[in-house]
Order: C-alpha cells, then sequence, then structure tokens
C-alpha cells in the first residue's frame, strides 16, 4: 500500500482558489466547491457565516426569553455556611434565584469521575466555583441581583501546587504532608500512570537530566460559553447550546434534572471554536434549571471574564525527564516524572495522565522506558481538556531533552531525532506496534529541507531605512537591529487520535437518499458537533463520493440520532466520517436494490457516481434520480474502529490507542537578546495526514494549530496566584494576532493508514504539539540559555526574572 | 433612552434602550443584527467591528447613545442584494473561515483597508487587520483571501 | 420592561463646550466619555456604574486640531489615527507612540484627551507627552487654566483635574530636534505597555525631555538624566558641533533613566525587568535621536 502511494507522490499540494472567469457569478463555478472526498470543497454554512446569518449560540433568540446569570466562588477554598437569596429574590424583574437545593436529581456529574457539583453544596473547591443562579428579564437585572445574595463563606488556605497535594517533596505549596488537606473524599490523587518497559536499570553513555515547566494555556475560543433552554410541554427541555459532545452534555443534564433522555433535548447551536474548552458542561445544567422553574425560555451568556472561569484549561505541568543514549545517539532509555495540575475537579485528568504518560518520550525508539505521570486535584483552577490533551506538556520536555542531547552528544538535532524516529513497525512505550506508516524521519528531513526565510534585511549593515515590522518589537520601536540575533529549531511529535484505553469510541449517522424536485438529494445526519473544523464538509464530501449525488444537506446536529462521540480527539474525520461512509454504503446497496428491480434484470456491478447509475459492463444504466423514483432510502449506521485496550496497571503495556498521528516543524525566530523580545519569522510544518479529505481546509487546521502551539511557548499564560487567575481577559490573556504569527510553509504527506476510512489521519491536535517546542528550540539556539518554563518571557531570556 | 439611527442604510429605532448599552448590544439584542459578534467586549479582540459613520470601530466601545443619529454598517450591509462582497467571497474561496466568529469583523476591517488601500501589502494587511483576533485559522488563510479580494477588485478596475 | 430602574444612569450629550462645561459644573460626578476605549470597558464588566455620562463626541470643537502662536493645540478628541496621518511632521514622538496603540479600531476612537482623563501609568500619550513639556489645558466654569505635564500626574490613575474640570485640549510645542519613543510588549499589538521611554532633544533650549511609562506609579520624566544629558551635550559643545556621541554619556544616561524608575512586579512583567529594559530603551533611544540630529 505504502509503496503504490510513494509511487504516486505523497506530497500534496493545495491548490490556489482559481479566479471566477470574467463574468461569472461569484460562488457558482462547478467543480471543487461541490467535490467529494480529496477535493477542497466549499463550506455549506460559508455563506451564512461571511454574511452575518450565521447563528451561534450567543445569537439564539426566543420571545419571551429571560436571560440567567450564574454567581460564582470569589475564594478557591471555602466552606459555606449560608446562602440568603432573599434580598435577590425581591428584585422587580428577577424570576428565580436557585441553589444547590434546587437540583432534583444527581448534584454532582463529570466527564470521567462524578465529583463536580452543579451548585456548590457546602464547599467550593476553585475560584469561579458556581454557587446560585438568577433569572431575569434583562442581563444587567440578572446581575445585580445576584450581587445581592448573600454568602457567608469560611475561607479556607486553598491547595496550589500539586506536588504538594500529592504529599511530595519538593512541592511549592508548603506545608508537610500530613497538613494537606483531602480535597475529595478519596484524597488528591487523581490518576497514576506507570509505565515499564525494558531494563529497569539500563546503562548509557551519555545522560542528559532536565526539569521543565509548562504554564496554563487557555483554549481561548471566541464564540463565548452560551445556551438557549426551553421548557417543552411534556416537562422537559430543549437545550440550543455551543459544545463539543451531544450526547454526554445529555446524560450529565438527564442525571441532574433526574430526567430520562427523551425529555432532554439537545441541539448543537453554532460553535465559535471549542479546542477542549468545551467537552465539559458549562451552563447546560443552570440553564435547563432556570427554564423548567421559570416556565420561560432562558438565554445564558458568559463574557470574556466569567468565561476564564466558566471552562477547564490546560494542565499546567511540572516534568523531570532523564535520557540515556549511546554515543553514536541511539536512545537507550528515558525516565520521567510528570506532575499535572488537574485543579478543582477531574474533568477530563484520567485520560491526560495516559496520554502523557503513554505517549511522554515522543516519536522515538526506545527499548527501556520508565515513566510515571500523575494527576492531582488542587484548588487551582479545574484542568481538562485542550488540542493536544497532554502530549503538548510532554513535547515540550521530551523535544528539550532532545536538543540537550544532541548538544551532549556534538550531533544535530535533526539527526539525532532521526537515528531514534518511530516508523511502521516501530514498537510505542506501551508495547503497541505501530501497524501503519510513520513517517518520522521524512518528515524532519522535509521540513529542514524547506526554503528557508530570506535573512534579515536589517542585519545587512543598516543599508537603507530599516522596516521596524521585520523586527522584534515591531513599530513598538524597541530595536533597529541591536541585540538581534537569528536562531533555528526544530522538533517532532505525535498525537494519538481517537478516545483510547478501552473506550467504547463510536459515531453513529443517519443518511437518507431521496429524490426531490427532480433531483437525487442526500441528508446526512449526525450529532458530530462542527467546532470550526470542516466537519460539516467532511460529511457533505463522504455522501458525494459514496453516492454520487451533488446536493448533500447536513442536517441540523442534535439527540434525535445517536452519539457521535466528541469533537476532540482529532476523532471526528475518522469516527463520524466512518459512520456517514458506512451509512452511505448501506444505502447505496439499499438503492442499488431498488434499481436492480426497476431495471428488471441483473445488472452486474453497479455504481453511482456523478447522479448515474453505471454498470463496469454496460456503462450508463440511467440517472439515479428517474431510477430511483420515490423510494426513500434511509440507514442509520453506529460504526466503532476496532477496539482498544486498557493498558497494564504498573507496566503501562497494551494497545492503548488505535491511531497515532504525527509532525514536525521548524521553526526560525529573531531574537532581541538584550529585551527578551522575540519575532517568530517562519513556522514550517509538514504532517502525514493519510489522506486529505479536504486539502483546504486540512492546511486550514494544521495553521491554526500552530499558530496556538506558539501561543504557549511564547505569550500565553493564566497566571495563578494563591489559587486566584491574575488575568482573566484578553488585555492581560495574549493570544497571537495576525501581527505575531509567521507566514507558514505546509507540506501534507498522504501515507494511508490501511485501518482508516480513506486511509485517513486525524489532523488536528499535532500540529499544536510539534509547534512550540520548536519555537523554544529557536530560540535556545539564539540565545544560549536553557529555557526550561514556557510560555518563555522577557524575563527568562535577560536573566531579570 | 430611545436610539435612531442608520444601520446598513435603513432608518432603526429602539426605546427604552438602557444608557450603560453598547452599540454592539443595541445591534445583537434590540435591532435584529447579530452579525457583529461579542467575543470579549472590551475592543480586545475586533469580532464586533463596525463602520461607524464609516470610519471602523469597535461597536463595543461605542455608547449606545453616542450611536444617535450617525450611520453604521456591519457585516450584514456588505453584500449588495445576494450578491457578496469582494471580500466575502474571497474569504469562502481562500479557506479564511473555520469557526466563523471572528469573520464578521475581520470581513469589514478587511473592507475597509481594501476599499482605502487597493493594492495592499502584507506588512500593511497585517497591521490593519491587527486589532481582529481569530484563534482557528493562524491568519495564513486570511491573508490568501484579502490578496484575492484585492487582486479581484483590480481585475475587475482594469476591465472598467 | 424599564430597565432604568434598576441601574439609572443618564447620558448627556452637549452640542457645545459650553454646554459640557456647564454640565461638568452642573453634574460633577459625571464622566465623560469620548471615545470610550476605557469607559466602555468599565460599563460593559460593571466596574463602574456613574449615575451621568457626559458625552463629549458632538462637541465637535474638540475634535480639531491647530497651530497657534508656536505650538500645536491638540483638541481633546483628536483621534490616534488622525495624530499619526496628520501630526507625524511636527510630534514623531507622540505619533509613534500612538501608532502602538491597540489597534485600529482603538485608534479611531482613542484619544489623548481620554489618555490623560484616564491617567494610567501605562497609557502611550504620557511619555511622549512628557518630553515634549506638553501642557494640559483644562476649563470649568470657574476658568481655564494650564497645567504642566509633569504635574498632571498625582498618582496611580489619578489626575491634578478638579472634579468639575475638563480636558479641552493638549498645547506641544513641537520640540525642535529629533524625538523617540518605545514600548516593550510580548505581543504586537493590543498591548499594554510592561515599560515605555521617550525621548525629545531641545537644541533650542538646550534641554532633554524624557517620560516613563508603565514603570512608576505615575507616568514620570527622568530628570536627572535630563540635566546630566543636557549638561554633557553643553560641556562638550555637542548642542553645535553635533559631534559623536561618547559612549560613556550614553550609559550614564540610561543608568539615570533606570534609575528614575519605582517599578512594581505585577502579571506583565517584574520591576527587575523594567529598570533593565528602561535602560536599555534609553540608551537605544538616544543614539537614534542623537544620529538623527548628526544627520539634520
Amino acid at each position: 500500500m505504502s509503496d503504490g502511494q510513494k509511487e504516486r507522490g505523497p506530497v500534496l499540494t493545495v491548490p490556489v482558489r482559481p479566479r471566477p472567469r470574467p463574468g461569472g457569478v461569484p460562488g457558482s463555478e462547478a467543480g471543487a466547491r461541490d467535490e467529494g472526498i480529496g477535493a477542497s470543497a466549499g463550506r455549506p454554512d460559508g455563506i451564512p457565516k461571511v454574511t452575518g446569518e450565521f447563528q451561534y449560540a450567543s445569537d439564539l433568540w426566543l420571545d419571551g426569553m429571560i436571560w440567567g446569570v450564574t454567581l460564582r466562588s470569589p475564594h478557591p477554598y471555602a466552606r459555606i455556611r449560608s446562602v440568603d437569596i432573599g434580598p435577590a429574590l425581591a428584585t422587580p424583574g428577577v424570576s428565580a434565584v436557585l441553589t444547590h437545593e434546587d437540583v432534583p436529581g444527581s448534584k454532582l456529574y463529570g466527564l470521567e469521575i462524578v465529583d463536580q457539583p452543579v451548585l456548590a453544596v457546602d464547599t467550593v473547591r476553585y475560584q469561579g466555583e458556581p454557587v446560585a443562579l438568577v433569572a431575569a428579564d434583562h442581563p444587567e437585572i440578572a446581575r445585580q441581583a445576584a450581587k445581592k445574595i448573600v454568602v457567608d463563606w469560611e475561607v479556607l488556605e486553598p491547595v496550589t501546587d500539586a506536588r504538594t497535594a500529592l504529599g511530595l517533596d519538593g512541592g511549592a505549596g508548603g506545608g508537610a504532608a500530613g497538613e494537606v488537606p483531602r480535597l475529595h473524599p478519596g484524597g488528591n490523587l487523581v490518576r497514576h500512570l506507570r509505565l515499564r518497559k525494558g531494563d529497569p536499570d539500563p546503562v548509557a553513555d551519555v545522560v542528559v537530566t532536565g526539569e521543565y515547566h509548562v504554564g496554563m494555556q487557555d483554549q481561548a475560543f471566541l464564540g463565548p460559553e452560551s445556551g438557549l433552554a426551553v421548557p417543552a410541554e411534556d416537562g422537559g427541555v430543549e437545550l440550543y447550546v455551543a459544545t463539543q459532545w451531544l450526547h454526554v452534555d445529555q446524560r450529565q443534564i438527564c442525571g441532574a434534572l433526574g430526567l430520562p433522555p427523551d425529555k432532554v433535548r439537545l441541539t448543537l447551536a453554532g460553535v465559535g471554536g471549542a479546542f477542549g474548552g468545551r467537552e465539559d458542561l458549562s451552563m447546560h445544567v443552570h440553564a435547563c434549571l432556570l427554564a423548567l422553574h421559570t416556565g420561560k425560555p432562558v438565554k445564558m451568556v458568559y463574557n470574556r471574564e466569567e468565561s476564564f472561569f466558566g471552562h477547564v484549561h490546560r494542565h499546567p505541568a511540572v516534568m523531570r525527564f532523564e535520557h540515556g543514549a549511546r554515543r553514536d545517539g541511539t536512545l537507550v532509555y528515558v525516565k520521567a516524572q510528570i506532575y499535572l495540575d488537574g485543579g478543582a475537579y477531574a474533568s477530563s485528568t484520567p485520560a491526560v495522565v495516559g496520554n502523557a504518560g503513554t505517549m511522554g518520550i515522543g516519536p522515538y525508539v526506545v527499548p527501556h522506558v520508565q515513566i510515571d505521570a500523575f494527576g492531582a486535584y488542587t484548588n487551582n483552577p479545574p484542568c481538562g481538556a485542550m488540542r493536544g490533551f497532554g502530549s503538548v506538556q510532554a513535547a515540550f520536555a521530551h523535544e528539550a531533552q532532545m536538543d540537550r542531547l544532541a548538544g551532549a552528544l556534538g550531533l544535530d538535532p535533526v539527526e539525532l531525532r532521526c537515528r531514534n524516529a518511530m516508523a511502521q513497525g516501530s514498537q510505542a512505550p506501551t508495547g503497541q506496534v505501530i501497524d501503519s506508516p510513520a513517517p518520522v524521519e521524512e518528515m524532519l528531513r522535509r521540513v529542514a529541507a524547506l526554503p528557508m526565510p530570506p535573512p534579515a534585511a536589517w542585519a545587512n549593515g543598516g543599508a537603507g531605512a530599516v522596516d521596524l515590522r521585520d523586527l522584534p518589537g515591531g513599530v513598538a520601536n524597541t530595536t533597529h537591529g541591536e541585540g538581534v540575533v537569528r536562531g533555528v529549531g526544530y522538533a517532532a511529535a505525535y498525537k494519538n487520535v481517537g478516545f483510547s484505553e478501552g473506550f467504547d469510541d463510536y459515531s453513529t449517522a443517519r443518511v437518507r437518499l431521496e429524490v426531490l424536485a427532480g433531483e437525487a438529494v442526500a441528508t446526512v445526519h449526525t450529532a458530530a458537533a462542527e467546532v470550526g473544523q470542516g466537519l460539516v464538509t467532511v460529511e457533505q464530501q463522504i455522501a458525494r463520493t459514496e453516492l454520487g449525488v451533488h446536493q448533500v444537506t447536513v442536517h441540523p446536529k442534535d439527540t434525535a440520532v445517536g452519539s457521535a462521540g466528541s469533537s476532540s480527539a482529532s476523532r471526528q474525520t475518522y469516527v463520524t466520517g466512518g459512520a456517514v461512509k458506512a451509512a452511505c454504503e448501506k444505502v447505496r446497496e439499499g438503492a442499488l436494490a431498488v434499481i436492480q428491480r426497476r431495471l428488471g434484470r441483473s445488472v452486474p456491478g453497479l455504481r453511482l457516481a456523478g447522479g448515474k447509475v453505471i454498470s463496469d459492463t454496460e456503462g450508463v444504466v440511467g440517472e439515479l434520480a428517474g431510477l430511483l423514483g420515490d423510494e426513500v432510502i434511509e440507514e442509520t449506521v453506529e460504526w466503532r474502529h476496532r477496539p482498544t485496550y486498557p493498558v497494564d496497571p504498573e507496566t503501562g503495556q497494551g494497545f492503548a490507542h488505535v491511531q497515532y498521528a504525527f509532525s514536525a516543524h521548524r521553526a526560525v525566530v529573531d531574537v532581541d537578546t538584550e529585551l527578551g523580545l522575540l519575532k517568530v519569522v517562519a513556522l514550517d510544518c509538514v504532517q502525514d495526514v493519510g489522506k486529505a479529505i479536504n486539502p483546504q481546509a486540512v492546511v486550514g487546521q494544521i495553521q491554526g494549530g500552530s499558530a496556538q502551539g506558539m501561543g504557549l511557548a511564547v505569550m500565553e499564560e493564566i497566571q495563578i496566584s494563591g489559587g486566584k487567575i491574575r488575568n482573566p481577559s484578553f488585555t492581560d490573556y495574549l493570544i497571537p494576532t495576525i501581527l505575531d504569527v509567521p507566514p507558514m510553509q505546509i507540506e501534507v504527506l498522504e501515507y494511508p493508514d490501511p485501518h482508516a476510512p480513506y486511509g485517513l489521519r486525524g489532523v488536528g491536535e499535532p500540529p499544536t504539539i510539534s509547534s512550540g517546542p520548536a519555537i523554544v528550540a529557536a530560540v535556545r539556539a539564539a540565545t544560549g540559555l536553557p529555557l526550561n518554563q514556557i510560555p518563555v518571557r522577557p524575563e527568562h531570556i535577560t536573566g531579570t526574572g | 433612552m430611545r436610539i435612531s439611527c442608520t444601520v446598513n442604510g435603513e432608518p432603526q429605532q429602539a426605546d427604552d434602550v438602557w444608557e450603560g448599552e453598547s452599540l454592539l448590544y443595541l445591534l445583537r439584542e434590540r435591532l435584529g443584527f447579530p452579525g457583529s459578534k461579542n467575543a470579549c467586549e472590551q475592543g480586545e479582540c475586533g469580532s464586533c467591528t463596525v463602520y461607524l459613520d464609516g470610519v471602523l470601530a469597535c461597536a463595543c466601545l461605542v455608547a449606545a447613545g453616542q450611536a444617535q443619529g450617525r450611520d453604521v454598517r456591519t457585516v450584514e450591509g456588505l453584500a449588495t442584494g445576494d450578491e457578496l462582497a469582494a471580500v466575502q467571497q474571497a474569504f469562502l474561496d481562500a479557506g479564511a473561515v473555520q469557526c466563523g466568529f471572528c469573520t464578521p469583523g475581520l470581513l469589514v476591517a478587511a473592507h475597509d483597508l481594501i476599499g482605502r488601500h487597493p493594492g495592499p501589502a502584507d506588512a500593511e494587511i497585517r497591521e490593519a487587520l491587527a486589532g481582529n483576533l481569530c484563534r482557528c485559522t493562524g491568519y495564513e488563510k486570511i491573508l490568501d483571501g484579502v490578496r484575492l479580494a484585492a487582486a479581484r477588485r483590480a481585475d475587475k478596475a482594469d476591465q472598467l | 420592561m424599564v430597565v432604568g430602574t434598576l441601574c439609572g444612569m443618564e447620558f448627556l450629550q452637549p452640542a457645545t463646550w459650553a454646554e459640557a462645561v456647564a454640565a461638568k459644573a452642573a453634574y460633577p460626578q459625571a464622566m465623560p466619555i469620548m471615545g470610550g476605549t476605557d469607559v466602555m470597558v468599565e460599563l460593559n464588566f460593571d466596574r463602574h456604574r456613574p449615575e451621568y455620562l457626559l458625552d463629549l463626541t458632538r462637541v465637535t470643537d474638540l475634535a480639531q486640531w491647530a497651530p497657534e502662536n508656536g505650538h500645536i493645540r491638540l483638541g481633546a478628541g483628536v483621534s490616534y489615527t488622525r495624530i499619526i496621518t496628520e501630526l507625524g511632521g511636527p510630534l514623531p514622538g507622540l505619533a509613534m507612540a500612538a501608532r502602538t496603540v491597540g489597534s485600529p479600531q482603538i485608534r479611531n476612537r482613542g484619544t489623548a484627551g481620554g489618555n490623560l482623563g484616564a491617567a494610567s501609568p501605562a497609557g502611550d500619550s504620557h511619555p511622549p507627552l512628557l518630553a515634549a513639556f506638553a501642557e494640559i489645558e483644562a476649563e470649568s466654569a470657574r476658568g481655564v487654566r494650564r497645567i504642566p505635564a509633569a504635574e498632571f500626574y498625582t498618582g496611580v490613575k489619578r489626575h491634578a483635574l478638579a472634579p468639575d474640570e475638563l480636558i479641552k485640549a493638549v498645547l506641544i510645542t513641537p520640540p525642535a530636534g529629533p524625538q523617540q519613543f518605545c514600548k516593550i510588549g510580548t505581543r504586537n499589538a493590543m498591548v499594554i505597555a510592561v515599560a515605555a521611554f521617550s525621548l525629545a532633544l531641545h537644541p533650542d533650549r538646550r534641554e532633554v525631555g524624557t517620560g516613563i511609562g508603565s514603570a512608576a506609579p505615575t507616568p514620570r520624566r527622568a530628570v536627572a538624566a535630563e540635566q546630566f544629558l543636557a549638561g554633557a551635550l553643553a560641556s562638550d559643545g555637542l548642542w553645535e558641533s553635533r559631534g559623536p556621541l561618547p559612549d560613556t554619556v550614553g550609559r550614564r544616561f540610561a543608568d539615570l533613566v533606570a534609575d528614575a524608575a519605582a517599578p512594581i512586579d505585577d502579571v506583565r512583567g517584574t520591576a527587575r525587568y523594567r529598570v533593565h529594559a528602561l535602560s536599555v530603551m534609553a540608551r537605544r533611544a538616544l543614539v537614534w535621536a542623537w544620529n538623527d540630529y548628526r544627520e539634520a
């Protein structure tokens, strides 16, 4: 399979969009815009998004709706002695004030561990934890009423360090082990993943060690948390919400409301980005509670400040790594301890620990591995899913270690990586054999061979005027070239695709084929959340390819169809794509059976393409629309990838992940070494996507993911002090602007995965993983500094911390 | 208070406007123009970018009362009937739209840029769009979209 | 549904400057709003619920600037965008600072008057106004007065205006020599200064003006640095000769600028970094300004 692919050439060029022919109506070009898989088909939601008509969750409106707001704890750790809602309830315009007492079902919910209160009962464990809800005619009335709720707090000393929480020495939180409070009944350990492979006492010629710190990143999706809950006549509720997984939301809402699933009906509202931050509940139960209590539709929208408190963040990490290698650069062993601060509630911490632990050494072959990865409860903000999910943190450490090792061995950093690169047939640290292409070496060599950006214009002795925009600091005029040094860095990474360790990972698709107005049209109905990645386009493209129709309607996403699983783990194109493909295959089978009957004779080798029914032997047999007639073919398929298995609790060995995805980055960074300011000049990537279902969308995902990795490397951090967020706003939580993100050359490889639909590989996460480490490597090259902490700050470069 | 203004060429009016509301709230919640977005409400993201008397502004930073009698143009007013503006079509063709939350603000800012600078260089495009955050695209395809729109308008101008 | 009963706020919209002054006299607690780039953030996030908002955008006089008696009368309502495009010639330091403010959208609305009214130590316009020895013209029903920039900032986000006063204009004599402005930010747009420095040479007065931002409770001048440099330039005859500036002078100047700062640690940076950054910016800005002076 891969040989055939190699002959064809694995590198995909993304075509520049053709300009419309003069006189043509824009948007009406036939061809790419309505093609099947492999084409850069246009998005079905594109036109509404550019005209401002697309309805995001925050745009929802219903006559008679009222507004809900949340009262949140100002304290990271406190007991609630009493709550007086009287003055709030008495405020004109207020319809309801609710506390935990008004939660009819389970008071707790959670993705993996059911440990999180819908509304705080007697304890709050993080700053921002919801305590009460207010519904009123205008959000301002609700806000002011919420301020009138009187809570009698007993403020407690928060636990603010993961290692302290676990009772380990060296924790920054202070206090002897015995004094650390148990934040949850089971103690402060959420999960310990233990991975042991090979010799417990391996010997190496050269050993390098390091301790690495990764700060807390935020998903910073632009669309604020929003939803509209509408009470239904049957005593149930309809919830329109921006989310990543309708059915897991439904399950938790049903638990809290004490209602069965057919009474809690969710529809996906427009999502303004997610990146992991919508995998957990935010206002879902809250809005439903208020709606059921008041009998009115209730809308809730968080502003940006509340958003920082309203969703989980990326786990900050402290990691100690030890790499041992032979003189020739062959890796012998890796030992690592990874501490992830999970904050107040578990969220996805167990899975993040699993990822960081099982993939913590990077895309390299290492015979002897000892990893201990820990997730801890603290009173810091809860952490959970964010694009890259544990691999991001580990990659910062393992890539720094590879460069450190290269330095110790006198080897080129790319060469060292290539010598140890995984390939098809390699064994992962879990003992799993990589059973599909893994072109790590090729990606590294290709990214290293990409054209470098031109040498800095200002470096040539200042001939001619300096363009500040080319320099670190830009028009803020901090340098005209003084002190600026250019560095180049490389990194490679990998990530699992799909839910792992034995999780029953599946998706459901309902596909319908019928003739409307003389044309054969398909409808695809899944619950898979479109969060911007272009899944709706993929669904259309698959139906076009499998059914040979041009017109495909994507049905609104809701819980009327079975679960599609989460829009996370880079899994949707694989799993929901697989479900849509499988449903289309069944529909096609049914349609062809109908057509055979209509033809009244047996015609061999029938297939559907271009709106026609075609026979291998007879050519075009007829128009699909004509032959289908009144017949409606509809199939619903629940589709699974091949199973994964839990890892052994002592050794971490097992077939844990169904697919791996790999990427490599090169970064070129100009550093003002005297001021510690930097400019990322180029950030190039090579990534293997197996099969690019939509090449333009694939490149867009790689570029977007790279920018997020860059943000973590050089500017993004939720700063916590005493458990409190110091910068809950876009003023001081900085994400890259268009003046910060450099040009990005992206090379896409297509080595099919024989186990996956169309050979595709998940795309979204790897670019977020290898980008940041490449940038930090470049800054190290420019400055000679170890830089063991991200985001890199000017203080780190200038030594003025 | 009552606010009367022109939005996308048509007179609009809202009653019972609270004095502390922003133009963004007025547009989205009272006048039925939810196209402009509310990603930060503090001028740090540009998702609420509109034209106010022909000049680019963040609607979240304009007090509703300040819009009295003024001319407002939003993303909903860029297209002419069924024909998309050059920037809108170009963004679609270039793949510059993912989640799309930043798109309305970016389109107004890009529309303003190309209107003032028909052939902007990359450095100019970046500086002009520096007030619009995007979290999905990494900006590359947004740059492609702006270049494409500028090139098409230049072609069209050449044909006249 | 009437929201006003719960959170009453009145919106005052004077059509002329006289009306504005009268309104502020009648309601000293009124919060003036021009571009809204600070005030609306406070309103949107419920930091402030003033009884009265005093909208100055109808007072068209405020959005004018004009040369007057050798200085520039910059109306408090002139936007940063217009400062960049219209005043880059005579006031390059202020124009450079304006170019670093926020974003194009913010620059179209934000004003030096608003920046002064907020009096944040991090405001971008303050260092160049200090370096240019600008004066702030304030008016109330009681009369008009001029406040030198160096006396305008009285504390963290506090200024010398009386409650009934409004800022009418900033009066700036364009410095006769080169001007520079530098601002540290960890991102290339929409960033609050971690530290900022402005320098203006006044060869006609044999004086040097400086402004430090984000490195003290208020924007402030580095007076000892100014006096040192002016003295060194005079005693070496450099104002006239335009000869090369000795490194020792540049380094000493930089040290004195850093000494004038009194920064804190905060989410944007450490005090140690701010001091260090100021000394680097001061040294570089002086080299650039002196080179410009030599080539003039």
